[in-house]
């Protein structure tokens, strides 16, 4: 049943940290063949190799579900949690309160974060808590083999043909209302898409919201179904066409071409944006629901950078914090002087 | 008016001869009954303080309801030369200016009582066994409060002021409380309740005739001590801990504890260089939220913590129970109180026993520890820190709402000496020597695995952290003899604790053949009652606090030494009893009875007494 999840490297073929993209797979994936999240999971692996990411400083955080498990199936050389369901927000938070410098990487599916975790999530989102939040989107439970999730469309069926009668929840919608600062859909099939944005996630400072539509093979890839490879073949609809720049890209890019629009990201990377048959700017946030809402009336899946906004100050930023990991700070940076206790005690007397 | 800068007039009113009983110095209690929001607090504060600074052992509860103005609450204040500071069923003096309740306070009094009351309610109509003192507290606040809407808040300063002339209370000491509840910033407020307490002080004695027994006599007990409440002891502990992330659910009894630590944390703990926080606060959106973020934030290396009560407790069970098979360290507070939903929130209990023992399903078992006073609030906070990182898992503090939020008198905390433990954490440098490690391996044989934190600078550093499905690397697994040994090593690892957890604590009484075991605040009634059982019944007992769950082996040897054991607790279902007979072989599970209070107010020496003696009456 299982598939080998990364094509082989070219020999000795090593990124700018000097590391092979073997440093970057997982163990062996379990999750069935044609499965979206595997795409999902190569993609993770090319991004984070190409981009020299070093792997020690990546923290991989899931839920519960085929999606939450992918973590183990990627970056071995990074620590992962597998959480508990749909609390993946809260393993996130903790991890970067107690290290800043981690670069956290959560990994969810639509179950997990639109069903059962959906309070998590938004409040996730209010905190911007800089990180990447991929989430797995198939419209179904895919490990309890089946069932409607909060994001199957309505009029969607199930294998047994039973049609989805409430309305589903767009987690890019609730993304953009809510705080996230870097907001994208994808589909698990589209590679060069899914590659910038993912590329530019890393970049990005801030909480990315990454919906990416990842066909569930065994349980929702039938006629009927609008989570399936051939309707989201039908139905994509790119926004734009993407292309990352990392910021130690020696390639010099070439001077404002019409139709091209360029957003510098945290890390002074670029995303070259480039107009497809639209106008569409991301950095508006109305722009953007309502690009969202149209698309939703026509039965569109629109794709790509919906939203971005490099400034809003994050979670961290807020808490002040001071810039080493607090996690191992030493005894006389944490624990206040005798002088301290004996001032206390002398105010309570 | 008088102000701060004139130096209060001495007392010395000759104290009003009480012609009918003989004089009860140092040892009653006073109950003020007021209405919530009416800012009483201040006033019983000082009361308090005022006893306490003339060395009287003292001791200070608010019973309040769960509402925010216009309701009942009572504060009572004992007082007690023998240093007994549990909660005395009898009120002895009551301020009564709750018109709602006066008539029933009045009625609840036993026989020799005293009441300082509102003129108008008329209480001495109702009973003519009691010392009656009837206030004008409208005529008294106006001229010494110009400002009419502050007269509510300054009426309450002027009973000080008539109970501090009624029981001799020092006046100067009247005014140091103040100066010291206002500190310098709000020298204008202390300076207008000065003038209240003082204008209640001149009045009374002018006016009243001293009848009651009741008086003070400066003692020197207090000698150094500090008065501080169970959360704010539990907050120094965290901070002196060395706590970094905080994650927290507002809730009664227990935002107090996480609110004090924030007030310490900003004056303590941000770097003087650049003003930067060495820790981090987060108020979650729920208690399943905040407990992820602690134990996550325990996993990637923070002393990391979170404080709740019995409803959050609840919220956090499959975490905690992750936490438990996936090695977490984190610290979780729960302040107890009563039941569920509308459920009594601002009432003491010890009902939570079972449930965080044993928190999740499956298989779980969690370290608990009961601090009993002010004092081990603040060494057994600190010590969870070392303990859970030690231990890597989920450990309890289980205090409850008296202990909690009521006023305790205690020597100032010691500094912790003991370095902070962090536990077996591996280093990229152990990593260079050992080349690779096994996450859930137990290489000492004390069933605790070696851990790496994220972010640790070696390829072999990483491991997948899940639930209770791994083998000792760390690896998925669902073989059984993999799932086995794991759950033998926890095991293993929990019989450790054992080892390691604070001992309990044993009173002997020279020829006791019966026991008493207790945990958590019960220990101040239990001691008291002791007392009481030798004094009037001629029963010996010896005492025995418990201090951490799983129970030490001076347990086993406790219950062996006694021909019966009364296990007293604040529920209905005899918890600890309960995780007793889980540990204990039947003979000596035979030895044990059981003595409960669920009443939701702190136990009493005198109801526990009864009830002891009740059950060996019957035995006999
Ligand atoms: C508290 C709790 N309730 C229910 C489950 C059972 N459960 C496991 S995975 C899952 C749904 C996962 O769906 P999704 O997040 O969409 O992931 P997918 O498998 O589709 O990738 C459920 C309901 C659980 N693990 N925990
Ligand atoms: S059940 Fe669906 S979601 Fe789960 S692994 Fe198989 S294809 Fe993927
Ligand atoms: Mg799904």
């Amino acid at each position: 049943m299982s598939t080998t999840l990364n094509p082989p490297s070219t020999q000795k073929k090593t990124n700018r940290l000097g590391l092979e993209v073997l440093n970057y797979k997982g163990s062996k994936t379990t999750l069935c063949a044609g499965c979206g999240h595997n795409s999902i999971s190569e993609r993770i692996v090319e991004c984070f190799y190409e981009m020299g990411v070093e792997p020690w400083q990546v923290a991989k955080l899931s839920g519960i579900g085929c999606s939450s498990k992918s973590p183990a199936y990627f970056l071995g050389q990074s620590h992962g949690f597998n959480g508990v369901h749909g609390r993946m927000p809260s393993i996130a938070t903790g991890a970067l309160l107690a290290n800043r410098n981690l670069i956290g990487l959560g990994v969810t599916g639509d179950g997990d974060t639109a069903s059962i975790g959906i309070g998590q999530f938004m409040h996730l989102l209010r905190r911007n808590l800089p990180m990447i939040y991929i989430i797995e989107n198939n419209g179904v439970y895919g490990l309890t083999k089946g069932q409607f999730s909060a994001t199957a469309d309505l009029g969607s069926t199930l294998k047994t043909g039973a049609p989805n009668q409430l309305p589903p929840f767009d987690c890019c919608v609730l993304a953009l209302q809510w705080g996230a600062t870097f907001v994208a859909r994808s589909f698990s099939g589209d590679k060069r898409q899914l590659q910038a944005l993912l590329k530019a996630a890393i970049a990005h400072r801030g909480l990315s919201v990454i919906d990416v539509i990842s066909p569930c093979v065994t349980f929702n890839d039938h006629e009927g179904s609008t989570k399936s490879y051939s309707y989201v073949q039908d139905h994509e609809e790119a926004l734009h066409e993407l292309e990352f720049v990392p910021y130690y890209s020696e390639i010099a890019v070439d001077i404002a071409e019409g139709g091209v629009q360029e957003v510098e990201l945290h890390d002074g990377s670029r995303l070259r944006i480039r107009k497809l048959d639209r106008q569409y700017d991301p950095t508006s946030r109305m722009g953007a629901l309502a690009a969202l809402e149209t698309a939703e009336a026509q039965g569109e899946v629109l794709t790509g950078l919906l939203y971005v906004n490099t400034a809003k100050p994050t979670l961290l930023d807020l808490l002040n914090l001071i810039e080493e990991p607090l996690s191992t700070l030493p005894e006389n940076r944490v624990r206040p002087t005798r002088a301290v206790l004996e001032q206390v005690m002398e105010e309570l007397t | 008016m008088s102000t701060l800068e004139v130096s209060p007039v001495e007392t010395g009113h000759e104290a009003p001869s009480g012609n009918h009983a003989p004089a009860v110095s140092n040892d009653f209690s006073i109950q003020v009954a007021t209405v919530n929001g009416s800012g009483s607090q201040t006033a019983n504060t000082v009361l308090l303080r005022a006893l306490f600074q003339m060395g009287i052992p003292v001791s200070g509860k608010n019973m309040f309801p769960s509402n925010i103005a216009g309701l009942p609450t009572w504060f009572t204040i004992r007082a007690s030369k023998d240093g007994y500071v549990a909660r005395r069923k009898e009120i002895d003096f009551l301020v009564a200016m709750n018109p709602e309740t006066a008539r029933e306070d009045v009625l609840k009094l036993e026989s020799g009582a005293a009441v300082v009351y509102d003129e108008p309610l008329k209480l001495d109509q109702l009973r003519s066994d009691l010392h009656f003192y009837p206030v004008p507290f409208d005529k008294l606040v106006a001229p010494v409060c110009p400002e009419a809407k502050l007269r509510k808040l300054v009426r309450n300063m002027i009973y000080d002021g008539v109970v501090a002339w009624l029981l001799g209370i020092e006046m100067p000491e009247v005014h140091r409380a103040l100066v010291k509840q206002f500190g310098k910033r709000k020298a204008k407020a202390a300076d207008l309740n000065w003038g209240a307490a003082q204008a209640g002080f001149d009045w009374a004695g002018n006016t009243l005739t001293k009848t009651d027994p009741y008086r003070v006599e400066r003692m020197d007990r207090n000698a150094g001590k500090i008065i501080i409440d169970g959360n704010s002891a539990c907050a120094l502990g965290a901070m002196f801990a060395g706590v970094t992330v905080v994650t927290w659910y507002p809730i009664t009894p227990s935002s107090s504890l996480v609110e004090s630590l924030i007030g310490y944390l900003k004056r303590f703990r941000h770097e003087p260089e650049t003003g930067k926080a060495t820790y981090a606060v987060v108020q979650a959106e729920d208690e399943l939220s905040a407990v992820g973020m602690a134990l996550s934030a325990g996993w990637a290396g923070a002393r990391a913590m979170t404080s709740t009560s019995g409803p959050g407790i609840s919220l956090m069970s499959e975490f905690v129970g992750l936490g438990y098979y996936a090695e977490l360290p984190a610290v979780i507070f729960d302040i107890q109180r009563v039941g569920p939903s509308t459920g009594l929130p601002t009432r003491t209990s010890q009902g939570d026993l079972l449930t965080t023992a044993l928190l999740s399903h499956g298989d779980t078992h969690h370290p608990i520890f009961f601090p009993g006073t002010a004092e081990e609030c603040f060494s057994m906070a600190v010590e969870a820190f070392d303990f859970a990182e030690r231990f890597q898992t989920p450990v309890f503090v289980l205090s409850d709402l008296d202990l909690g939020m009521n006023s305790w008198m205690t020597e100032p905390f010691p500094y912790p000496e003991k370095p902070l433990d962090r536990g077996k954490v591996l280093t990229e440098e152990d990593l260079n020597k050992l080349g690779s490690f096994a996450r859930y391996r137990d290489v000492d044989g004390d069933g605790i695995g070696y851990r790496t934190l994220p972010g640790t600078h070696h390829a072999a550093a990483a491991y997948f952290t899940r639930g209770s499905g791994h083998n000792d690397k760390a690896q998925y697994t669902e073989r059984e003899d993999d799932y086995r040994n794991n759950m033998d090593r926890l095991a293993r690892k929990f019989e450790t604790m054992r080892r390691y957890v604070p001992a309990p604590l044993l009173d002997r009484r020279e020829g006791a053949r019966v026991g008493l075991i207790s945990i958590g605040s019960s220990g101040f009634a239990v001691a008291e009652s002791s007392d009481q059982l030798w004094k009037e019944y001629g029963i010996a007992t010896d005492c025995l606090r418990l201090r951490a769950y799983p129970f030490t082996e001076d347990l086993k040897a406790f219950v062996q030494g006694c021909e019966r054991v009364y296990v007293v607790e604040q529920n209905r279902d005899a918890q600890l009893l309960g995780l007793m007979r889980l540990e204990l072989e039947p003979e000596l599970i035979a030895k044990l009875r059981s003595v409960r209070y669920y009443g939701g107010l702190p136990l009493d020496a005198r109801t526990l007494t009864d009830e002891v003696v009740r059950q060996e009456m019957e035995r006999a």
